[in-house]
């Protein structure tokens, strides 16, 4: 990669590469789907259960959260027009807000999943043996899936460092952007599945 | 560059996208929090389908882009429905 980039009549399909990263994205889709489904179909079959587990979960803490990824996706998107505009120092301003953010959510995450933990609650815990096996199935797929969706915070805050690096060394320009978009595109994914996970996990109790 | 004729977004555009984002995310932990009994599960998911509509659309640039990307983003988004439809037709009739 390094070496084409010194080129200055680099072979380069922008088109095919934002090709690339939408059907990655539609993989990831169909896999968070069918995690949805999954979440579905035990939440018809153990209402009660899944009704009293949902009001375990902080609703501030999930709006919160909500919002930094939310804005964290426009700073992403905006950082695309920055580069598009010649301005590289708002293009690194842009992602470095994105980084913050990403990293405070994973920092509210962190706190919301010790105080489940410190109440006892994580997967195969004596007391959601205990509780049962609609409150089983609902931590399960609370910690599988925020942490599935949180695993993909990590991949995009290296993915999003690395283009960082890339913009400051004038390697990722307003003519040659593909990669920062690319990178936006999977950061709007993360935002996207969480956009569902919040209703479903906390708001519907 | 053979797409060098790309959209610029405007900032303001972006900024007004998160506003209705915002709005929206209140709207339905507001209605949820409400408890508008068998209501709220139904605002709640549309109110997610119509912030994701907004994501996909501005921040991933499908409303800008070659028609091709909606086709396919239209296509995922029809399984994925199927698949829920036809899993409840199953457990919702057993």
């Amino acid at each position: 990669m390094a070496e084409v980039s010194a080129h200055h009549d680099e072979h380069r399909d922008d088109m095919a590469s934002k090709l690339g990263i939408w059907l990655f994205i539609f993989t990831e889709l169909l896999f968070f789907g069918g995690l949805f489904v999954t979440y579905a179909v035990y939440r018809f079959r153990n209402k009660e259960a899944f009704h009293l587990a949902a009001q375990e979960l902080d609703v501030v803490i999930g709006t919160v959260n909500t919002a930094i990824l939310l804005i964290s996706s426009m700073t992403i998107a905006m950082s695309t027009t920055a580069i598009q505009k010649k301005d590289k120092r708002t293009t690194l301003v842009l992602i470095g807000i994105t980084l913050l953010l990403a990293l405070a959510f994973l920092v509210n995450k962190y706190f919301e999943w010790t105080t489940k933990i410190g109440h006892g609650i994580w997967p195969d815990s004596p007391m959601l043996e205990e509780l049962g096996q609609g409150d089983i199935l609902f931590f399960g797929l609370y910690f599988f899936m925020t942490g599935l969706h949180a695993l993909h915070i990590i991949i995009g805050m290296v993915l999003l460092t690395v283009i960082l690096v890339r913009v400051q060394k004038g390697r990722i320009t307003f003519d040659n952007y593909q990669l920062l978009e690319n990178g936006g595109l999977y950061w709007h994914l993360v935002d996207l599945i969480w956009i569902f996970l919040f209703p479903l996990f906390y708001l519907i109790t | 560059m053979s797409d060098s004729n790309h959209h610029i977004v405007p900032y303001r555009t972006y900024g007004l996208i998160l506003l209705l984002l915002l709005v929206l995310t209140s709207t339905s932990v507001a209605v949820t929090q409400i408890h508008l009994s068998r209501w709220s599960t139904a605002v709640a998911l549309l109110l997610a389908c119509a912030k994701s509509t907004l994501v996909l659309g501005v921040f991933m640039h499908l409303k800008f882009d070659q028609r091709v990307f909606r086709f396919m983003a239209l296509f995922v988004v029809l399984i994925i429905t199927a698949v829920l439809v036809l899993t409840f037709l199953d457990y919702g009739f057993r």
